[in-house]
């Protein structure tokens, strides 16, 4: 009589590619077609203090959910503070206003709330999980955290010793050591290619006036943006979010960044003795709102994107069984985007499965897809955006915040649907021309001898 | 095409776990009974052919979880064929006599769904998310994989090569995980929760066409299967469309009961040490044989369950509060219980030092918070927290259609009941701190225990 599951399944998609970074990226991009048909009826509330949010009102559990983003992750940390913002997102929940650590979680835990912060390169979030019944005092615990965190000496060291210790412990990983040199060579010089999580040596640097000093620039009412789901309804949604972001600066204290082309057309090569070798190519992106976006993410949703039936996956996998995953992605970053593809291999036949994957893409390029297959990657992306992003309340507050980071309106719901389906096969066949044409940065993480060989 | 494993035990996971996955139905108390929760029920039925159905009804989107859950797993394996049901899980995907290789997942694509699917040690499920009026047609094309599969040598040689690799990246390339599989393999004296559930590398690359389709034969059939479907749909919806689909396959034979070797006494305390190039920090585990919810007696898994949350179940654990925050000599502890195995299943506890501090002080202070709840027990608030906890989570749990068709499917995969799942609650409940107590002093014996050390490769234990 097993009464309850805790298995700790791993999900992850086979297509999946091994980068985090890539990963992350494909999550960010997920939010590209929504059929008309998930009717997800949106409200913008407006508090007193000038706060929006976007509402999704749901009664049939009693939870709510809440998510927000203020512009600004770590590409805003000063030089040499590397990690500050990822440090500062595990702080929050350590003490806060008059109470310290054990009487904060205390309260989080009688609250039966759920807080959660974390830090991207462009923005920086926040998560609440709660009880409906519970919400006054989930809300206020959520106040206290965003307006007084308190940095003392005690969380500030043990967790920034944790974050310290898993930068260590993965020092010898040849994955981690990868997406260090992959970063470095697309992005350069541009904040874009620093460590999010930082160095043991920057995190042993970061005061707690560093702290605050971010916070302060950060945390403001301009660059806010909120999305609320579950048993609440708007007039009480706008008390909490006066109570919650109400007294925040109105503006925030960013620095300008610079828009960065991902560097191509370069070869890296690294060494380990490792039964498999892992694949990386960067071709240039498409930003998200030109005009041609749509259709450069139909093209690379049948070359590497989401699905089994892509033509890397077909090629790479299931006829050849070269890897376990194979995908593609288009990274889309505020001040850059780049096509990516990722995929682990067996060493001896790393050159082979670049040689596949190079194929794939020149056919690509030179050809574009058939219109079946254009057809077929519409019928996908419309109605997989149910699925991927409106299953739970948290997806859901998730895209609503994504939604407004990106600017794409309330009705981008309705009008998404519109977009990709005047997407033609000549604008298709354009994006892959424009896109895959040219040479690709390359890198190869493996065996010497397999590594060191020309592709 | 997944595969739940145990070497994924990293102390964020347990978190997101305790939250999502290890919970049950609201309790009583907590639901207020209306309308809606009449509607909300979930329920069970029974084809002729043996093909148990578990609906869960939620209609706040449009749009439906079908998961098949097959009651095989690869501690039911051949001895010699390790790895064999994950393998046959990847097999399920290429095509059948009335539909070509991929065709399946094309469709699922076509429509913007999500397939994929996972094995574990006792069971193996595939699942679709796809908007309702896809149901049946996803129902047809499972229904049709449950016997009509293809299995030439033309698709068995690239697959095997796929999980090859998929064994590369998860394990071989994981110092952690290689260490997982070793301490599992020690720990299990003669049970096959000692054998990885991807399969040894050796034994994979000998598995063939003739051992596949003597799996299928075996246990892919009706009733030796539970299906669940949760979300925008109907009791009497599913069962109509099932009985279209499912109903039209031939019952299998009936299969004997699932009783495998079981463990000796165990009476000794063994060690695993892993040192690699690739390692920069130690880290241990240490893991116990100890009773799951199918064979413990009654009350004893659900204390086993508090006692890891007390013990190492998050920041508010009291390995986290002493080790970590007080002690300061370690950056990560906690404590798992792996709760719904079929079979006498595993605790474990896990912990790395911080800044000076040596590994051996980290474990000796985990194993002192051992026996101060051996000799001092818990108290009683921390006890009710814990409940709390859980219960808590059950709510949030409601929240993730396929969060709850996965707690179903696996209960039931595993001999339990719906009953069993919205009963919990109030086992949990009833748990008292004398019961936590018994339960560390019974099972986290020092003397039985199997440590597993991941070490640099110039690291010296102190």
């Amino acid at each position: 009589m097993p009464a309850l599951l805790c298995a700790p399944f791993r999900i992850a998609r086979p297509q999946a590619v091994e980068a985090a970074r890539l990963i992350v990226a494909l999550v960010a991009l997920a939010f590209v077609a929504l059929p008309a048909k998930a009717a997800v009826d949106i409200q913008k509330v407006e508090s007193e203090s000038g706060v929006t949010a976007w509402l999704v009102e749901d009664y049939s559990v009693p939870l709510i959910s809440v998510r927000f983003a203020f512009e600004g992750g770590s590409i805003q940390e000063p030089a040499g503070q590397e990690g500050l913002a990822r440090l500062m997102s595990g702080l929050f929940d350590e003490g806060a206003g008059g109470l310290d650590r054990a009487a904060f979680q205390e309260q989080l835990d009688q609250s039966g709330a759920e807080m959660s912060f974390d830090s991207g390169a462009d923005a920086f979030y926040g998560s609440m999980r709660m009880l409906a019944e519970e919400r006054e005092a989930a809300f206020s615990l959520l106040a206290l955290a965003v307006n007084a965190p308190r940095f003392d000496p005690e969380p500030l060291a043990r967790i920034s010793s944790q974050l310290a210790n898993r930068i260590a412990a993965r020092e010898n990983d040849p994955d981690t050591k990868a997406s260090i040199a992959w970063a470095s060579a697309i992005y350069g010089d541009h904040p874009y290619a620093r460590r999010q999580e930082g160095t043991p040596e920057t995190l042993a640097a970061i005061t707690a006036d560093d702290l605050r000093a971010f916070h302060r620039r950060l945390f403001a009412r301009g660059n806010l943006v909120v999305g609320v789901v579950g048993a609440i309804d708007a007039e009480t949604l706008k008390t909490e979010l006066d109570k919650v972001f109400g007294s925040l600066p109105a503006e925030p204290d960013l620095q300008p960044v610079e828009v960065v082309e991902p560097k191509v057309d370069q070869k890296i090569l690294l060494e380990f003795d490792l039964p498999q070798a892992s694949l990386r190519l960067a071709y240039p992106g498409m930003r998200r709102d030109d005009p041609r976006f749509f259709a450069a993410y139909l093209m690379n949703h049948i070359l590497g994107g989401g699905t089994f039936s892509s033509r890397l996956f077909e090629e790479v996998r299931e006829k050849r069984g070269l890897a376990y995953g194979v995908g593609s992605t288009i990274v889309n970053r505020d001040y850059s985007s780049a096509l990516m593809i990722g995929t682990s291999t067996r060493a001896d036949r790393a050159q082979e499965t670049l040689s596949v994957i190079r194929d794939v893409v020149k056919t690509m390029a030179e050809e574009g897809p058939s219109e079946q297959e254009l057809a077929d990657a519409k019928n996908y992306v419309l109605g997989a955006y149910a699925i991927n992003n409106l299953d739970t309340s948290s997806a859901i507050a998730r895209t609503l915040v994504d939604l407004q980071i990106e600017e794409l309106g309330m009705d981008y719901i309705e009008r998404r649907e519109e977009l990709i389906g005047a997407v033609t096969l000549d604008e298709v066949r354009e994006a892959a021309r424009l896109l895959l044409s040219g040479e690709p940065a390359v890198m190869i993480v493996g065996p010497a001898d397999e590594a060191g060989k020309e592709g | 095409m997944i595969f739940a494993d145990r070497s994924a035990r990293l102390p964020v996971l347990r978190i997101v776990l305790a939250l999502v996955f290890c919970v049950g139905a609201v309790p009583a108390a907590l639901a207020e009974t209306t309308a809606q929760d009449e509607e909300s029920r979930v329920t069970r039925h029974v084809l002729d052919n043996g093909l148990e159905i578990i609906v869960i009804p939620d209609h706040r989107a449009p749009v439906v979880t079908h998961m098949l859950w097959y009651k095989t797993g690869s501690a039911d394996e051949t001895p010699g064929k390790s790895g064999i049901a994950h393998f046959f899980e990847h097999l399920m995907f290429k095509g059948t006599t009335n539909h070509g290789p991929g065709e399946f997942s094309r469709r699922v694509a076509e429509i913007g769904g999500q397939e994929n699917a996972f094995t574990s040690y006792d069971y193996t499920a595939y699942f679709q998310q796809v908007t309702p009026e896809a149901l049946e047609t996803m129902m047809a094309f499972e229904a049709d994989r449950m016997r009509n599969l293809v299995l030439s040598d033309e698709v068995i040689g690239p697959e095997r090569d796929v999980i090859i690799e998929e064994r590369n990246s998860r394990v071989e390339n994981e110092p952690g995980a290689l260490l997982g599989e070793e301490v599992d393999a020690t720990l299990y004296q003669n049970h096959p929760y000692g054998i990885p559930v991807i399969g040894w590398m050796h034994e994979i690359e000998e598995l063939n066409r003739a051992d596949a389709i003597a799996f299928y034969e075996r246990y892919y059939a009706p009733n030796n299967a539970v299906l669940v479907v949760a979300g925008d749909v109907t009791a009497e919806q599913v069962r109509t469309l099932a009985e279209a689909t499912y109903g039209k396959v031939a019952r299998g034979p009936d299969l004997p009961p699932r009783i495998r070797p079981k463990e000796p006494e165990q009476n000794t305390s063994r060690t695993v040490t892993l040192t690699d190039a690739r390692v920069t920090r130690p880290s241990f585990r240490k893991a116990w044989v100890v009773p799951s919810y199918s064979t413990a007696e009654p009350g004893e898994a659900e204390a086993l369950d508090l006692l890891s949350e007390i013990l190492g179940g998050g920041v508010r654990s009291r390995a986290y509060e002493t080790l970590v925050v007080e002690k300061g000599i370690a950056s990560s502890v906690g404590a798992y219980f792996q709760s719904d195995a079929l079979d006498d299943t595993s605790f474990e506890i896990y912990g790395a030092p911080r800044g000076d501090a040596t590994l051996a002080e980290v474990e000796a202070a985990m194993d002192a918070e051992i026996s101060r709840i051996v000799d001092d027990g818990v108290t009683e608030k921390e006890l009710a927290m814990a409940k709390k906890r859980y219960v808590r989570s059950m709510i949030f749990a409601r929240d993730s259609q396929q969060g709850m068709a996965r707690i179903y499917g696996a209960t039931l995969a595993t001999g339990g009941t719906i009953e069993d799942i919205e009963e919990w609650p109030r086992r949990i409940e009833a748990v008292t701190a004398e019961q936590v107590k018994s339960a560390a002093r019974r099972y986290l014996s020092p003397d039985r225990s199997v440590t597993g050390y991941l070490l640099p490769a110039t690291e010296e234990r102190s």
